[in-house]
């Protein structure tokens, strides 16, 4: 196992990601888009594919980067550091997994269109309040040579914005993925408006036909492609959660030292310094763990679901206690929408949420510990 | 250091292991009565234990990362994983433990001369000498800095007066580093010198205190007119607080697990699982989850914080970080193990081994080395920069 240090290459990425970033997408930029009511900028995306990000995990002949999850762990915490709103994990983490767990020509275009920045995907996985891929009932009923799906998935995250969508059904003898375009007849999408005002759909399927093509990995199979995928997700999402953690504890950190009551600054306030303390101890704990899963998918991605799963839980832990503390510690102006920190809070709580909350992850690395 | 190489060596030690190791030291026990702390009296419980003891120093390995000429071998990090794993394997208990190898060996190979790690660091290697920490007094803890054992000069020797307390196992050492001021008028930080003394110097007497887990290891440690080599100051005089930090430093990093410390013992999977009908409590259920992830990612960050240090970045005040977490991960623990027990886990022997008397311990794990509300402090100031 490679260490927990990020490599050159890792870190060179994460200062570029971090100089193009703080131009392109601050915080004010998720800001603009929420107040114009939209939840994409292509523009943005044209230049995350420009630069490689899209294709980080895509292979090198479907003209991808393919630095691997670590690295796209470190690309998603850069994003999470300015809350910036893009498609990444969907399609360049989730479905670009998921996509190269298959031989075939398809998925080997279906690739090369996310390297280059021409394919959003949603992942249409959830149905009810929770994660729970297992849980699904969604039906894609046996038609002749194909399938007929019927059902409603909630929470599709960039669902909206996808060209396409992967989703899970339910098959005879199992679960099986489909690789579908969003657009096929009898698909409907609803925008459901969330509270970090990104793009989350309900998508509607009425008897929606689908061919043998369609399933991505083999049928009543899913998870051979799927598990891989969702871990993979989850982990970049531990990363964005981390980094959005770092990036309300540093404008905390500032106000602690600019804010001045009582005559002093209120960073001089042992009450509030051991709780900063604290909290950036959380954070420093749940790096390795985020680490951690990045190299196990990288090198043993078999076994990664304790790693994974770790991570998540630590990551909701801390980002949770990140923005509660981000809020309090900025007294009224914390509560305020013209301040950003809201927008953290708000983030933080639709990551937890998604691929698995706390008690979804603690629940697996328990099962992976022999509790 | 290439694939190959490591598993060359693997299979020396592995070998080696084999032939050398004695039976009876292949439990992996690492309760009280299978430590080795080695010292002038030290009466081993077995043959074997000595003939381990020796077999490991002959080969560095007692200290197998300290240089070759001071009685260590050497090894780099990741040799030095290969050897633990190896030991982990075959259940091979940890042949010496000491305060010399935690704590003054390395404050001593960043601070001594070259003929003070010749004459000191073997025979902790070796487990013939045995120290122990002078460091608080009654009216120093937390504020360390402001200790009043005094050491006055005499020719070439110091006079020391004065008491500590706290001093872990001091009735049992045969040395004792100490903070001794040497300039009363200074600034508190810069009157302070790193001594070395020897428990036989007369003047030097030590007083058990027992602590809430029944045993007595620490002491009150009296210098009555005590005289002492300049020769044996570590650093310069009156910069002792330097080495004092340096020390901590590592002291933190081996309470909070990276030495035999807290990470490894009791496994809280185990002692949960081995309740009755499993662990049916679904509130401690969950709390133990909650423990167990905890664990798992400060064991990591341990991990990371080692690739730091060997790659050459230093740990510096993140060791502060180590310390607050591990301890209180650790008192997590014993909390939960307690609880998991039940009325079993009450029971107080006269030999004070019994879970209860570990719990009660490890309450003590948060105010050795420095209390938790000072680790965060030294983060507060050091690394986030907040205005002291
Ligand atoms: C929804 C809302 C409604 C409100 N309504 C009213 C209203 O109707 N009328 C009105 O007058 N005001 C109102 N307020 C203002 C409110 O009373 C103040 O926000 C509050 O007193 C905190 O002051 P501050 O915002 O200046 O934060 P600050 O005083 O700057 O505090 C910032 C942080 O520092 C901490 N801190 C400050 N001093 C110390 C110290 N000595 N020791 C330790 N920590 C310290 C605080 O606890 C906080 O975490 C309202 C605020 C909100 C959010
Ligand atoms: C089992 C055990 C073994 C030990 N072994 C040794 C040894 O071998 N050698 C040795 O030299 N010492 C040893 N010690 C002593 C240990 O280092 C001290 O107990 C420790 O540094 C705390 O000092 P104190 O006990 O004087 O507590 P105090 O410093 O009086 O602290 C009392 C309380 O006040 C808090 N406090 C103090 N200052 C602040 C502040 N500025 N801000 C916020 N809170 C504060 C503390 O955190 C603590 O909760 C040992 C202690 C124990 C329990």
């Amino acid at each position: 196992m490679s260490t927990l240090l990020l490599t050159e290459d890792e870190t060179m990425l994460q200062d570029a990601a971090r100089g193009f970033l703080d131009g392109a997408a601050p915080v004010s930029h998720l800001r603009k888009l929420r107040d114009a009511g939209q939840t994409h900028d292509a523009k943005l995306w044209a230049e995350m594919a420009q630069m490689g990000w899209t294709g980080v995990l895509v292979p090198e002949e479907a003209g991808g980067s393919d630095m691997g999850h670590a690295a796209a762990c470190v690309l998603a915490g850069e994003l999470g550091k300015t809350l910036v709103t893009s498609p990444f994990i969907s399609t360049a983490v989730i479905a670009a997994t998921a996509l190269r767990q298959v031989a075939t020509d398809r998925a080997r275009d279906a690739l090369s269109a996310i390297a280059a920045g021409d394919a959003i995907y949603g992942l249409a996985v959830d149905e009810g309040r929770k994660h729970d891929p297992e849980g699904v009932e969604l039906a894609a009923r046996a038609d002749g040579n194909g399938f007929r799906l019927t059902g409603t998935k909630g929470f599709v995250v960039d669902g909206g914005n996808a060209d396409r969508l992967l989703v899970l059904a339910k098959t005879d003898a199992g679960l099986t993925l489909f690789d579908l375009p969003a657009d096929r007849e009898g698909i409907t999408r609803t925008a459901q408006n969330m509270v970090d005002a990104r793009d989350a759909a309900t998508v509607q399927f009425d008897n929606v036909q689908a061919t043998g093509d369609d399933v991505l990995g083999a049928v009543d199979d899913a998870m051979t492609v799927l598990k891989p995928a969702l871990e993979a997700g989850q982990a970049a999402l531990s990363a964005e959660m981390l980094g959005l953690s770092a990036g309300a504890f540093a404008m905390t950190v500032g106000y602690l030292k600019e804010r001045k009551q009582f005559g002093v600054e209120i960073g001089r306030f042992q009450a509030l310094q051991h709780r900063a303390a604290h909290l950036w101890s959380e954070t420093e704990i749940t790096l390795s763990a985020v680490r951690h899963a990045g190299r196990m998918l990288d090198e043993d991605p078999a076994n990664a679901t304790l790693a994974v799963s770790l991570a998540k839980a630590r990551a909701t832990q801390t980002a949770k206690l990140a923005v509660i503390e981000g809020v309090q510690m900025h007294g009224g102006i914390g509560m305020t929408d013209d301040f950003d920190m809201g927008f953290f809070m708000k983030r933080a709580r639709v990551a937890t949420e998604w691929l698995g909350d706390y008690g979804y992850h603690a629940a697996k690395v328990a099962a992976a510990r022999g509790f | 250091m290439s694939e190959d190489a490591t598993e060359t060596f693997r299979s020396e030690v592995r070998t080696w292991l084999d032939e050398n190791c004695p039976k009876e030291m292949r439990d992996g026990a690492s309760g009280e009565d299978a430590i080795v702390w080695g010292g002038r009296n030290w009466t081993f419980t077995s043959d074997a234990q000595k003939l381990w003891l020796d077999r490991m120093a002959a080969k560095g390995w007692t200290v197998p990362t300290w240089p070759v000429e001071y009685g260590g071998a050497g090894l780099d990090r990741a040799h030095h994983k290969v050897l633990l794993d190896e030991m982990r394997k075959i259940g091979a208990r940890v042949p010496l433990q000491s305060f010399g190898i935690w704590m003054l060996g390395p404050a001593l190979l960043a601070f001594g001369t070259h003929e003070q790690k010749l004459q000191y660091l073997p025979p902790i290697a070796r487990g013939k000498v045995r120290w122990c920490q002078g460091y608080s007094e009654p009216g120093a803890g937390s504020d360390l800095a402001s200790v009043q054992t005094r050491a006055e000069s005499d020719g070439d020797d110091y006079i020391v007066n004065g008491q500590k307390i706290w001093t872990s196992y001091a009735d049992k050492a045969d040395c004792i580093f100490a903070l001794v001021r040497t300039d009363r008028d200074a600034p508190k930080h810069l009157g302070i010198t790193f001594l070395l003394i020897d428990m036989d110097t007369p003047g030097v007497s030590t007083k058990p205190i027992r602590l809430i887990s029944g045993k007595s290891p620490f002491c009150e440690t009296f210098f009555d007119d005590v005289r002492v080599p300049k020769a044996n100051v570590v650093g310069t005089e009156n910069r002792g607080w330097d080495v004092a930090k340096h020390l901590l430093t590592h002291e933190r990093e081996m309470i909070s697990g990276g030495g035999q410390g807290l990470l490894g013992g009791r496994a809280l999977g185990a002692v949960l699982n081995a309740q009755e009908g499993g662990l049916s409590d679904p509130v401690l259920r969950a709390e133990a989850m909650g423990c167990e992830i905890d664990a798992l990612a400060v064991a990591l960050t341990l991990e990371r914080y080692k690739d730091q240090a060997e790659s050459g970045g230093g740990v510096g005040d993140a060791s502060a970080m180590l310390k607050y977490a591990g301890t209180e991960l650790n008192k997590r623990r014993h909390e939960l193990m307690m609880s998991a027990g039940g009325a079993d886990a009450l029971t107080w022997d006269g030999k004070h081994e019994g879970l209860a008397s570990d719990w009660l311990r490890t309450k003590a794990n948060s105010i050795e080395g420095g209390t938790s509300e000072v680790m965060l402090s030294i983060i507060s100031r050091r690394v986030l920069g907040l205005p002291a």
